[in-house]
């Protein structure tokens, strides 16, 4: 039996500083509630798709960072948050994925197959989520002892979920990449932080 | 050397001050048209009973004018600092009068019609709009067209110190924002050029002081703010065909048998929607107006011709 660990002050920082959005969000849905097109705007539908996709974008990197971020400031502590920050990511993209089947398509089962085959970027989108899916469920400690390697081999779907979700947004966006260059940047210096890792630790090996 | 730069005209010979005057008058006469309509209680052709006209806040701070910022919220937030008077517009190409007309010569004595559009943007929402227009033909056929003139090119103002967008480095659009129609489409009685809007002077984010309006086609073919008008017997290539050929064409007819691969063309949401209910409607071919228009593309294939 593990011994019980005190939750860190970091832990409870980063899980505040996560929820910040859906805080905001919902003080938007309030404004919207009370009076229609104040919080959300005249599509207010699509402006809640769009608020929780681009924040299921942001925490889905910032997960992906928990990793390097603990070797380059040398912080064990951090990678105790690294479950935590993932499962912020899916709680994003389920929430995401809830609004567009329910509010945005209305349940339509017509429009959701036809958005699933013939629009690449929902294909992608949904791709991303069952990969986050199979992380999340098996992100428990009983599903880790289980697995044992292949729970690591497992987890390196997350290489396939952030490129597929950069897909997704770059194939729905008309223009103004911005904010995708700002994410594609960000994805590279970790994917390029990772590499330096492996070269390393290969290196290291064959001495 | 600048070659074939226009010579440069003070502001006082393209614009005098009784031109300015009759510019204000004739939107005054105008918001005293629509109120008399109004009372008339005029049907308007085309319109279904159930199009409610949208909200003005809505018409007027949800656009797409990238020219200001991909956000819908952008044009009404960043359009105060394009400066629309003096207006020069360019008349090129296949036509007898060409040249630089100022914005006031070109409509004098012309008088705006109130007309309530539905408004379908390729993103797969809809408005209903009360515009205040010219049929275009009345407009174009003063520069005399010749023959040769199978088409008609618009292009937006490129002014990167007032048009924000213009100058960002993320956007891969080649300014300036190009459109075009086929003559017998811009000769068809519902394609207007829109001076007003909602019985007042067109407002900036909607593409002042004038933009096209034909509202059987996506609302991206109905450029804003035009400051050039060339005849020519080639298909031009409009801005978003030339972005991305196989998503959007020269034509961009409403069309809900033709998929976007970003949109299904098939409904869309009639604005505003509210949190629990998306509004969402079957789209109609020619946005609604086949009676009007579908006789110009006999014989076409509307899904290679898209």
């Amino acid at each position: 039996m593990a011994q019980k660990r005190p939750i860190s002050v970091l832990k409870i920082a980063l899980a505040f500083l996560a929820s910040a959005p859906l805080a905001w969000l919902s003080y938007l849905i309030v404004l919207e509630v009370a009076q229609p097109t104040s919080g959300l705007g005249p599509d207010p539908a699509e402006g809640l798709l769009h608020y929780l996709g681009e924040w299921s974008m942001i925490m889905l990197l910032v997960a992906f960072s928990v990793t390097p971020l603990r070797r380059i400031f040398k912080q064990p502590l951090l990678v105790r948050s690294r479950r935590m920050m993932g499962l912020f990511a899916f709680s994003y993209v389920v929430l995401h994925l809830l609004v567009y089947v329910v509010l945005y398509v209305e349940l339509s089962m017509q429009l959701l197959l036809e958005g699933f085959v013939e629009r690449t970027y929902i294909t992608a989108g949904i791709g991303a989520f069952f990969g986050l899916l199979a992380m999340a469920v098996t992100s428990t400690k009983g599903w880790r002892r289980r697995l044992g390697q292949n729970w690591l081999r497992l987890h390196k779907v997350i290489y396939l979920v952030v490129p597929l979700a950069l897909l997704h947004l770059i194939w729905l966006r008309k223009d103004g990449f911005g904010d995708i260059a700002l994410y594609i940047i960000w994805f590279a210096i970790l994917l390029g932080e990772r590499g330096y890792q492996v070269r390393k630790s290969r290196k290291a090996a064959t001495v | 050397m600048l070659i074939g730069k226009s010579p440069k005209i003070p502001t006082s010979e393209i614009i005098s001050e009784t031109n300015y005057l009759n510019r204000r008058n004739f939107i005054g006469q105008s918001a005293a048209l629509i109120a008399g309509s109004s009372l008339l209680g005029s049907a308007q052709a085309g319109l279904q009973p159930d199009d409610e006209i949208t909200p003005e806040d809505i018409v007027t701070q949800f656009n797409n004018f990238y020219e200001f910022g991909t956000d819908k919220s952008d044009p009404f937030e960043n359009a105060h600092k394009m400066t629309t008077d003096p207006w020069t517009v360019n008349v090129s190409g296949e036509a007898k009068k060409t040249g630089d007309f100022a914005f006031e010569d070109i409509i004098k004595g012309m008088t705006a019609e109130e007309r309530i559009y539905r408004f379908r943007c390729v993103e797969a929402w809809s408005m209903v709009v009360p515009w205040m227009g010219i049929p275009l033909k009345k407009i174009l056929q003063q520069f005399e067209p010749t023959g040769n003139a199978k088409y008609v090119e618009f292009k937006t103002l490129v002014r990167p110190e007032e048009m924000p967008g213009q100058s960002s480095f993320f956007s891969s659009i080649d300014w300036p924002y190009t459109e075009g129609l086929r003559m017998d489409e811009a000769y068809n009685p519902l394609s207007i050029m829109v001076t007003g809007l909602f019985g007042k002077e067109l407002p900036n984010q909607n593409g002042a002081p004038w933009r096209l309006m034909v509202p059987w086609k996506y609302g991206f073919k109905s450029v804003k703010s035009i400051v050039s008008i060339r005849f020519t017997d080639k298909e031009p290539l409009n801005t978003w065909q030339q972005l991305q050929a196989s998503e959007y064409g020269f034509y961009a007819n409403v069309n809900p048998a033709v998929s976007h691969p970003r949109w299904s063309q098939a409904s869309e949401r009639r604005l505003p929607s509210t949190l629990f209910n998306t509004n969402r409607r079957p789209t109609l071919p020619f946005n609604g107006y086949a009676e009007e228009v579908a006789h110009l593309y006999q014989g076409m294939d509307l899904k290679k011709f898209f």
